[in-house]
């Protein structure tokens, strides 16, 4: 298949990933809806990489893969700790950064 | 051979995509995700990424996923369906919203990324030979990022450490909120574990042994002198607060 047909792919994917951030409640899924929008990059990243046959895209997915471990330790540690003191999980209610 | 198999991940992908936002159980979108990231594998193989695709098995596809399957099993809340959130009050606007937001978000992305104007989109990459150090393989990943990309290699492991010690502070046991927390760390405080009576901290120097030994508590709050020692409120908190920075120090060790 030629490239641009792997470029489609990632847009739907991340546009799909947009869509979750924006609509779901639970930040679990948020954080699971934020991976879809990285994994997109990422495919769009390597398509790239792959069109010139260069390697630096993949480097740069690799790196876009730890970060995203990374966003995943975060996420995780700060919804454990919203656990453990008894708010409510969900985005909506958690509003007192809103200002 | 190949058209077959990226139709196959692509539909695997997008489905998988679709699940994950439209699922009503976070335990499900967990596992539409894991699908999800095995298609994207598929994808990475067919653009010749082995390495990367290997490592979005291993990596994501397998230790990422599992942390969110403990936090779900852990949290254990069903979420609200997408469907009932959209149908409630205020639900018309909101789905008008999103998918007018999402629809042109996918739109602009594809004239970007389609409508770019460069030649080669339309081909099939450049040339490809295989071999055991070519394009894509673990030896030629390993030489660009130890050479070419060593900052970015390097960086990329001192965010993992930063991540791991804030995950850690972020998700320990804070005292405040449960009575009997301050009581259950103090019995695991290794110092007071090992350290026998009588040698010589300031509480028994000033107090005496037998005050010492009768009230087996944390440093600071034997400063404090019989006065305060009974638990009142202040040297409760003052306890717990202690208390924190024990088990910091643990969990940085």
């Amino acid at each position: 298949m030629s490239i641009a047909w792997y470029l489609a792919v990632s847009a739907i994917i991340f546009a799909l990933g947009a869509v979750g951030v924006i609509v779901r409640r639970n930040p679990l899924v948020v954080l699971l809806c934020l991976e879809l929008m990285l994994n997109g990059a990422n495919l769009s990243l390597i398509a790239f990489a792959r069109m010139w046959g260069n390697g630096d895209g993949q480097i740069l997915a690799l790196i876009v893969m730890t970060v995203a471990a990374c966003e995943v330790c975060i996420g995780l540690g700060m919804i454990v700790a919203i656990y453990r003191r008894r708010l409510p999980i969900d985005v909506d209610e958690m509003r007192e950064l809103q200002g | 051979m190949s058209t077959l198999f990226f139709f196959l991940a692509a539909f695997g992908a997008i489905a998988g995509a679709i699940g994950v936002i439209a699922l009503r159980d976070p335990f499900f979108s967990v596992l539409s995700l894991v699908a999800h990231l095995l298609s994207l594998a598929i994808l990475f193989l067919l653009l010749r990424a082995e390495f990367v695709a290997a490592a979005q098995v291993v990596v994501y596809a397998g230790a990422v996923m599992v942390l969110y399957v403990f936090v779900v099993a852990y949290v254990g809340e069903a979420d609200e369906a997408i469907g009932a959130r959209l149908r409630s009050a205020g639900g018309a606007n909101m789905r008008l919203a999103a998918a007018v937001l999402g629809g042109a978000l996918l739109v602009e992305l594809l004239i970007a990324l389609l409508g770019s104007g460069l030649k080669a989109i339309e081909g099939y990459g450049a040339g490809y030979t295989p071999g055991p150090r070519t394009y894509g393989t673990p030896a030629y990943i390993g030489n660009l990022l130890l050479t070419r990309f060593l900052l970015a290699f390097e960086m990329a492991s001192f965010l993992l450490l930063i991540a791991a010690v804030g995950g850690v502070v972020l998700a320990r046991r804070r005292g405040g909120l449960e009575e009997e927390t301050a009581e259950e760390e103090r019995e695991f405080a290794p110092l007071e574990l090992l350290r026998p009576q009588g040698t010589g901290t300031m509480a028994e120097g000033v107090t005496g042994l037998e005050f010492a030994a009768s009230h087996s508590g944390g440093a600071e709050e034997e400063a404090k002198g019989p006065a305060e020692s009974r638990r009142t409120p202040v040297a409760v908190g003052a306890a717990e607060q202690g208390d924190e920075h024990d088990s910091e120090g643990e969990d940085g060790r």
